[in-house]
């Protein structure tokens, strides 16, 4: 009796916990199902707005314009003319220096700011991060074009120095040139780049930094050695940030950088204005985002590894 | 050991804190100085004051009309990306969900995508399904634009509290929706409200969208755009500069005190 009765509760609890176990399935699939529901008017709004785009941009690319048609045939002759003209490349590779000089110059200029809010200031460090980010709410083309007006050739640097007396004639190598673009760039895109250090810095544990002074190595050591390898996702961050979106810029160039300084982006603007060769324009896009990636690859792989030897 | 030295100490930091302040703020701040110059040109020796501009500015119908389709698309776009937003952080911070990571990734590529990609993209895609361009088209990019800053803000407002809260509102009795509105509300406020400023700033100031997506109606980008190239039109656009500036200052700064009564608010009111 007592063996059958033990037997029983026994099958009892494992038909339980099997039920139990499947009950507990049922409900995590649920739960994911509720999940993915939730998620899905962002997920169509992306694939219908960002995949499908990209595919048709790609697609695009090997078709051909014909006055104001396209002719819908598969064909490379885009990417041939990209690399038969050597327009193309060198204004790719022009906007690539480019974009990497004002991202270096940013981030260094960046650094030291965002090293003196997180650990020089002790008080109202919001109000240091608030000033630094007042001068990007004026509107992005106005900032840029406030460059024009500091550099232009009547302008306030020009015209300050002549009414002072020390030069009198206007300098003109200030604007239209890739140097004009470069500063326009970095004061632009500031902000970008000493949020993210900024965060990086002040996440950084303090009694490391005062275990590494009381093993006796010096201020400067320490920065090296413990400092700068920890804040160094806010530095890869900055430079993505930074870099990636002043590749394709075309608003800076053509405000200030004159014919010496125009950028990939104005090229591939121009082929869906005045040029009006929208496959040509697809091609080069694309072959430009293939090269940033490649360029944002081998800058990962790069810090990558110098992160793992430094550990 | 710092508590005895003076608050002020003229090291090099402080000395590279104010020469980068000035960097950035010296161009910025030449827009409202020629704004109030009696002058059609911009350049030194100033003339005298006037605020002949800033009336242009006002009787300048097709600038207003600009404005105005700028701040209808703003705010369509930050309430919506702001709904969109908050589904998606609720749902990745709140459900068990395989392929998270990916998906999640799919949703930030506007982050990292030059803007003029995305725009010349939309374009084609747009124009091959024969859809006019419109406010509509411009809307539409720039809520692709802004989801991701309005998921990003949200992820780690809701990450940061207790889930337990709602557990405990739905074992007292209350149903799905009003846990939500009673319980995860109230604590993802803040976040919103972040969300929607953002959004809206975006929004506001996107140029590079509106330039490829936009036809006979303007952004006010765009149409600053197109008065930077005429000389006589820039001392009116730069007095609206200075008053977008001074508009946006007087609200973040409002944003972030209600923030940090908010904070405040909070701390006093705990345990």
């Amino acid at each position: 009796m007592l063996d059958i009765s033990s037997g029983l509760s026994m099958k009892n609890s494992i038909s339980q916990s099997k039920l139990h176990f499947r009950l507990r399935r049922l409900f995590i699939q649920s739960e994911s199902v509720r999940g993915y529901t939730m998620l899905s008017p962002t997920f169509l709004a992306m694939v219908l707005g960002l995949a499908m785009p990209l595919v048709v941009l790609f697609t695009l690319s090997f078709w051909l314009q014909e006055y104001l048609d396209f002719i819908r045939t598969f064909s490379f002759a885009n990417y041939f003319e990209f690399f038969q003209k050597p327009i193309f490349g060198k204004l790719l590779l022009k906007s690539i220096r480019i974009s990497g000089l004002v991202t270096i110059v940013t981030v260094l200029l960046a650094y030291p700011m965002a090293y003196f809010i997180a650990f020089r200031i002790k008080k109202n460090k919001l109000i240091w991060l608030i000033l630094i980010t007042v001068p990007f709410w004026t509107s992005y083309l106005l900032r840029v074009f406030a460059w024009k007006i500091m550099l232009g050739y009547n302008g306030v640097i020009n015209s300050g120095l002549k009414s002072l007396g020390f030069i009198s004639e206007p300098l003109a190598f200030l604007l239209y040139n890739p140097t004009s673009v470069v500063i326009t760039l970095a004061h632009a895109w500031a902000a970008f780049a000493i949020l993210p250090i900024y965060v990086s810095l002040e996440k950084i544990d303090r009694s490391l930094l005062e275990a590494a002074r009381d093993l006796g190595e010096t201020a400067w050591m320490t920065f090296l050695r413990v400092t700068l390898p920890l804040s160094l996702p806010g530095v890869i961050a900055a430079s993505l940030l930074v870099f990636i979106p002043t590749v394709g810029d075309y608003v800076t160039p053509s405000l200030v950088g004159g014919p010496r300084g125009i950028m990939i982006g104005n090229i591939i603007q121009s082929m869906f204005g005045e040029s009006q060769n929208w496959p040509m324009g697809a091609a080069i896009s694309v072959m430009s985002m293939f090269t940033v990636a490649i360029m944002i690859s081998l800058f990962l792989w790069g810090t990558h590894s110098y992160r793992k030897r430094i550990a | 050991m710092t508590a005895n030295k003076p608050w002020w100490r003229p090291d090099g930091f402080y000395v590279y804190a104010v020469l980068y302040l000035t960097f950035i703020y010296l161009p910025v701040l030449f827009l409202p100085l020629f704004s109030f110059n009696d002058s059609k040109y911009i350049a030194f020796p100033l003339k005298g004051f006037t605020l002949q501009w800033y009336s242009e500015m006002i009787n300048n119908p097709s600038m207003l009309n600009a404005l105005a389709n700028s701040v209808k698309i703003g705010l369509v776009v930050a309430i919506l990306s702001t709904i969109f937003g908050l589904l998606a952080a609720k749902a990745v911070t709140r459900y068990r969900l395989p392929g998270r990571g990916p998906i999640v990734g799919f949703i930030m590529i506007p982050l990292v995508i030059p803007e003029i990609i995305l725009g010349i993209s939309l374009l084609i895609l747009i124009s091959l399904a024969n859809i006019p361009l419109s406010l509509l088209t411009v809307g539409f990019a720039h809520l692709l634009l802004c989801i991701p800053f309005s998921m990003l803000v949200l992820v780690s407002r809701m990450e940061g509290f207790d889930r337990s809260m709602e557990e405990a509102g739905l074992d007292l009795g209350e149903n799905a929706w009003m846990t939500f509105w009673r319980v995860t509300f109230p604590i993802v406020l803040p976040g919103i409200v972040a969300s929607l400023l953002l959004t809206f700033t975006i929004s506001f100031d996107e140029f590079v969208l509106a330039f490829f997506l936009s036809s006979i109606e303007p952004t006010l980008p765009v149409y600053i755009w197109s008065s930077l190239r005429f000389p006589s039109k820039l001392p009116a656009t730069l007095a609206l500069g200075a008053t977008i500036f001074l508009i946006s200052f007087v609200i973040v700064t409002f944003a972030e005190w209600v923030r940090r009564r908010g904070v405040r608010l909070e701390s006093t009111s705990g345990i």
